[in-house]
């Protein structure tokens, strides 16, 4: 294979200036994913663990094989969302390794608002569910919850894409043969109780554990029966009396022992199979992204540099390396797994569009998982382009990326504007994940151009008016759109409303594709069947 | 009295060992040395062991059983007359000591390197050896050793000696059929217990007494003599350090002797040797009281297990000189050209387990070796001698020492000092071993200045066995030994596979849980069990933070040759051989071991506990009796059953007041480690 070198000079001070403001957004990105893992706070965490009871992320520390990686989603969910904070939307997701096996994990953590679904919890569990299905990895509930938020039960209750929605995956899920593991480590209630009883499999800590579909407040005013949680639906009520827990753990500690027991008999076999070479570091040096890309959207690279730091070996065999060359296309290899890869390198004009389309046709063809750095201003503008028809040959490229079948994982390493989020398997085409680098943004288009849009209508609006539109006026007339963009483009942004299934470091995008690649060989690959292509 | 008979001179070019482990190794590199060719005998247990895998030839001799392949003098004869042997060399234990085997070698015209068979029989009695000592001027410890075998006599003649004394069986050895006895009402108890062991080992149930002296060292001086009449002493050794009556750790010379006493002492062997018309190698032990007043004790007419130390310090090869004197050559060297240079320790390594009162141990030895280099040793000063390598299996039959570690010093300190060193540097995995004990004995500050007395161990046992209180440094340099480990035992290329606790938008962070070794059969509680969390950045060759108990240390390993590594915490560099076995990290510097236990973090023991209701055999052996019938009633701590293993008893005792519900076992069958011995009831 082709091996890429570098043209960069990190002795250059466009270099040293892209490092110390990207390196500045990772410290900002760690900063706050540390303060998130926090989860509700001392207070709340101590009066938590003086219950016995382990925090959230301990829990996950103690099910998972021992120094396994721990792939966790959106921790940002509902990152300034609500009225309060609501750390990680109250709830850690991620894929973990349990007895060798990659599993998808679902934790309330109780310490966040008593661990209550807000809209954005619901949105973030059913999102780890469909990690789960598409990914076929078996699903591990580690239930502590007070069910939905009431306050707002109109946002979390009555859609599709709501409450219900959860145990409805749960069946379909154990229907496709994706098992579903429920452990109740604290309340479970109203639908709650739905989990460990939709569960295949289901544990219960002693002492802690509750399930019913009616607290005892609620069975107090509804029959005026009077009873403990414990004796309603505790640990020895439902692994002894009622059956729906199938096993008694004596603490959190020990269920988890249990959910490892479980997970260890499935009988589990990935079905994935792509042809693997011995995994080797990349030859250039990932941490040097950070100079070469920097967090000026405007200032241009060459994304061979970025993919030379993610690839095996920084081999990289391109395809149509001289046409339509504002994308690039190209196989190599991340952690040994064969990837295609389609990333930007400019605006996109219909060549390269036609291009992308037949690149990924190549990859579904050979079942060879695909992956897109975004970093897209958009297709190109005017009447040239229109009249060679360049909507069509940009309709191919977004054809081929919503058909193709094969895993697709998203990488926002740059700007994300317009149909070219779309050309380049945005969420909206059902990648099997997508992340955003600290720089990215994303919006319909960018700050500048909504502005200019907005106040070139304005303009025409007063022309035709006959008024006269100071420079300065239109100044502050676009300086509010400049400002929104900005703020609704930001990777926080995005991720708090879960756009995407994290922001991530860019040193750590290898192993990220890796791990996910590595998660997705657990589903079989599929045939593609692609839609009519407008010729 | 001259003693040479013929046989004694016929010159021979194949020696035949009949022995095995590391002595029969031994002796097959000196005879290699002088041009012989050497025949092993193995039994099954053994057919692949490493005295077969280094002799020219091997001949099976039985089964693994030691009675039907070892000590089977039939076919040992028969051995050597199939490969044309025209010695043997029995080695120490086994046929060594044993009269009718000389004998049996003498009819079939077979040199035997050792004594002939009357000084064997002279010696080989141990009471009547007392009064042939007695009448040659040899001063003797006041005992019994009378033929009258009466129950009520041996009581009553222990009672005229006076408590302590020493119950031993007279055709004894080695520790076995032996007790000391501190009053008169476990008299009984002991002498039934000798009996058994002795019938077992020997095929003899007579017993002597002896006083038992109570702070007296065991000396022992080294004599050779030839066929042609010359007898001389190569001095003494010092073997008070032991543990059930078995040497732990040998010395030569003797710490605190004087010129005078040793002359006086080696004379006095020498003239025991003579009186008996002694050939060859053997070894006058004498107690050394403290006063400086020596009483005889035996001698072993045959090479000593701790013979080394004397090579060490003499530079001569004392299996050439039994080879010469078996083929009838004088004595290399005469008393006046014999001299002492410097000082030299032997540690005897034994497959056992000091924490649980030197149970033998058995297993496969997934690793044995010395890493001299690594440990900055000179091989001229250390010498280990050994029956084993790597992959070789320990078995339940025979004695369960491995080795033996000898090393030389220009002075006692220095010795010692290069024996903690080498201590260090020996790798053994797979099988439990007392290396950290004797790491503990020879860096003891009683034993380093050499308060040497037979009860060493016993007296020093709340410092020997004192549970130690570990630092964190010692729980960070587990840590980074083990998460060393860890991030090579990938099973696949899958990166969930790399143990590299990834974590997005942080450090890598890995959670594991160490449990000190006394702690580790306990319940386990949260408290016994330290979690050590480490967390690094992004890549591997980076350090790791290590939170432990409240405490932040920056941490590093750098794997150095071997298993030596480098630790450095909070810049404090330390060299050490380290390693991880199974769920085990043992560290080894010259200061000693440390041995934590490598858990998950929820690897807590959680309760469920049935009260125990069997009792299971610690090792492979035979059961000896049943102390009780089924169904009686017993109470906590009384015994139950008696099993042999390893040529030792182990007493199985009830675990709480109740009942025996059933024996899975009779006396006399063998049971396997693990087996279920009993069902036991406990009382509700």
């Amino acid at each position: 294979m082709a091996v890429l070198t570098t043209q960069i000079n990190p002795r250059s001070e466009g270099f040293q200036a892209n490092e110390a403001s990207m390196r500045h957004e990772v410290m900002k990105l760690r900063e706050l994913t540390a303060a998130i893992s926090q989860g509700g706070g001392e207070k709340a965490r101590a009066r938590h663990e003086s219950r016995g009871k382990l925090f959230v992320r301990d829990r996950i520390d103690h099910l998972i094989d021992e120094g396994s990686p721990f792939l966790e989603f959106s921790a940002l969910a509902a990152h300034e969302v609500y009225e309060s904070e609501v750390p990680a939307a109250g709830v850690v997701t991620g894929i973990g390794r349990v007895s060798g096996v990659e599993c998808v994990i679902v934790a309330n953590d109780a310490t966040v608002k008593g661990g209550t679904y807000y809209p954005l919890t619901v949105k973030k569990h059913i999102r780890a569910q469909e990690i789960a299905r598409k990914h076929r990895l078996p699903c591990i509930y580690l239930v502590d919850s007070g069910g939905a938020f009431l306050p707002r039960q109109d946002e979390v209750f009555p859609d599709r894409d709501h409450f219900g929605r959860i145990f409805y995956n749960q069946a379909t899920l154990s229907a496709e043969g994706i098992p579903q593991i429920a452990v109740v480590m604290g309340s479970c209630t109203a639908g709650g109780a739905y989990v460990p009883a939709m569960a295949d499999e289901s544990i219960i800590v002693k002492e802690q554990g509750t399930i019913f579909l009616g607290g005892p407040p609620l069975v107090k005013a509804a029959t005026g029966e009077s009873i403990s949680a414990e004796d309603l639906g505790g640990a020895d009520v439902h692994a002894k009396v009622s059956g729906v827990a199938d096993h008694y753990a004596e603490n959190d500690a020990h269920a988890l022992q249990l959910a490892r027991a479980c997970v260890s008999r499935l009988n589990w076999q990935k079905r994935g199979e792509l042809k693997m070479q011995a995994p080797k570091p990349p030859r250039l040096d990932p941490s040097e992204l950070y100079g070469i890309v920097g967090t000026d959207l405007k200032k241009p690279f060459d994304v061979r540099e970025v993919i030379g730091r993610i690839v095996d070996d920084s081999a990289f065999d391109e395809f149509k390396r001289y046409y339509g060359d504002t994308l690039v296309t190209g196989f190599a290899h991340i952690h040994g797994y064969p990837v295609g890869i389609v990333a930007n390198n400019g605006v996109l004009f219909s060549e390269s569009a036609v291009k992308g389309a037949h690149f990924i046709e190549l990859c579904a063809q050979r079942k060879i998982p695909l992956v897109f750095l975004q970093n897209i201003t958009g297709f190109m503008v005017g009447s040239k382009y229109e009249h060679e028809g360049i909507a069509k040959h940009g309709a191919k490229l977004v054809t081929a990326v919503a058909c193709a079948k094969v895993p697709k994982f998203t990488v926002l390493i740059g700007g994300s504007f317009g149909a070219g989020n779309y050309g380049m398997c945005g969420r909206a085409y059902d990648p099997n994940l997508l992340f955003m680098w600290p720089n990215a943004r994303i919006s319909v288009m960018g700050g500048e151009q909504a502005a200019g849009v907005l106040a070139q209508v304005k303009r025409e609006q007063y022309e035709r008016e006959g008024r006269e539109w100071s420079k300065e006026e239109e100044e502050a007339f676009k300086q509010p759109t400049r400002e929104q963009y900005e703020h609704q483009g930001h990777p926080y942004y995005a991720s708090a409303r879960l756009w995407d299934d994290g922001v991530i470091d860019p040193a750590q995008t290898r192993d990220v594709l890796g791990l996910s690649l590595a998660a997705a060989m657990n589903a079989e690959v599929e045939e593609t069947r692609f839609g009519v292509f407008r010729m | 009295m001259s003693h040479s008979p013929a046989t004694r001179t016929t010159p021979f070019d194949t020696l035949l060992v009949a022995n095995r482990g590391e002595i029969a190794c031994r002796v097959m590199r000196t005879a290699r040395r002088m041009g012989l060719r050497t025949v092993a005998v193995y039994s099954d247990a053994d057919a692949t062991a490493r005295h077969v895998r280094e002799a020219d030839e091997a001949v099976r001799l039985g089964p693994a059983a030691a009675r039907e392949s070892y000590l089977d003098i039939a076919a040992v004869v028969e051995a050597a007359q199939r490969t044309g042997a025209g010695a043997i060399h029995p080695g120490y234990g086994f046929l060594s000591e044993n009269g009718a085997f000389v004998e049996a070698l003498d009819a079939a015209g077979i040199t035997f390197v050792g004594p002939p068979a009357s000084a064997i029989a002279a010696m080989g009695d141990k009471s009547a050896a007392k009064a042939r000592m007695a009448n040659a001027g040899v001063p003797l410890v006041p005992g019994y050793h009378g033929d009258d075998q009466d129950d009520a006599l041996l009581k009553a003649e222990a009672d005229e000696i006076g408590y302590p004394v020493l119950l031993k069986a007279s055709a004894g050895g080695g520790g076995k059929g032996m007790r000391v006895v501190e009053s008169g009402e476990q008299f009984q108890a002991a002498l039934d217990g000798c009996r058994r062991e002795s019938q077992a080992a020997f095929g003899d149930t007579r017993m002597l007494i002896e006083k038992y002296l109570t702070q007296p060292r065991h000396v022992e001086v080294q004599v050779f003599c030839d066929s042609h009449g010359n007898g001389v002493y190569l001095f003494e050794r010092d073997c008070s350090v032991q543990r059930r009556h078995q040497k732990v750790l040998e010395e030569a010379p003797a710490p605190g002797m004087t010129a005078a006493l040793r002359r006086e002492m080696g004379e006095a062997a020498v003239r025991a040797a003579k009186e008996i018309g002694y050939v060859g190698a053997g070894t006058v032990e004498f107690l050394l009281d403290a006063d400086g007043s020596f009483y005889f004790m035996e001698m072993n007419t045959r090479l000593q297990v701790e013979h080394p130390v004397t090579e060490m310090i003499t530079g001569q090869d004392l299996v050439e000189w039994q080879l010469r004197v078996a083929m009838g050559e004088a004595l290399p060297l005469a008393q006046e050209a014999l001299t002492i240079t410097g000082h030299s320790f032997e540690a005897r390594l034994y497959a056992e387990d000091p924490e649980q009162d030197f149970l033998p141990a058995t297993g496969t030895l997934t690793r044995f070796a010395m890493d001299l280099a690594g440990a900055g040793l000179d091989p001229e000063r250390v010498r280990l001698d050994s029956g084993v390598e790597t992959g070789d299996a320990v078995s339940m039959h025979y004695d369960p020492m491995l080795a033996k570690l000898i090393v030389h010093g220009d002075d006692r300190e220095q010795a010692l000092a290069t024996l903690n060193r080498a201590l260090a540097a020996l790798d053994v995995q797979g099988v439990v071993t007392n290396r950290a004990f004797l790491q503990r004995l020879a860096t003891h500050p009683a034993f380093q200045s050499a308060e040497l007395d037979t009860r060493f161990i016993e007296k020093n046992e709340a410092t020997l066995f004192a549970p130690r209180q570990y630092r964190i440094e010692e729980y960070a340099g587990a840590a980074l030994v083990g998460l060393n480990q860890l991030a090579r035992e990938c099973e696949s290329d899958s990166p969930w596979d790399r143990h590299d606790g990834f974590r997005l938008n942080a450090p890598h962070t890995i959670r594991i849980a160490l449990c000190d070794p006394t702690h580790v059969q306990d319940d386990e509680s949260s408290d016994n069990v330290v979690v050590v969390e480490g967390r690094r950045e992004r890549g591997t060759d980076t350090g790791w933070q290590l939170a432990i108990r409240g405490e932040t240390l920056t941490a590093s390993l750098q794997p150095l040759e071997g298993d030596a590594v480098a630790v450095t915490l909070n810049g404090h560099r330390r060299r050490l051989q380290a390693r991880r076995d199974g769920n085990v990290v043992v560290m080894v510097d010259p200061s000693g071991e440390t041995r934590l236990f490598w858990r998950r973090i929820d690897a807590i023991d959680h309760g469920h506990h049935e009260a125990e209701s069997t009792l299971t055999a610690p090792m492979h052996g035979t059961v000896v009796a049943l102390l009780v019938e089924a169904g009686q009633k017993v109470e906590k701590g009384m015994p139950l059953m008696v099993m042999e293993a390893m040529k030792m008893e182990h007493t199985m005792t009830a675990p709480a007041d109740g009942h025996v519900a059933s024996f899975h076992f009779q006396a006399g069958e063998t049971v396997g480690q693990g087996d279920v011995l009993l069902e036991f009831a406990p009382e509700e």
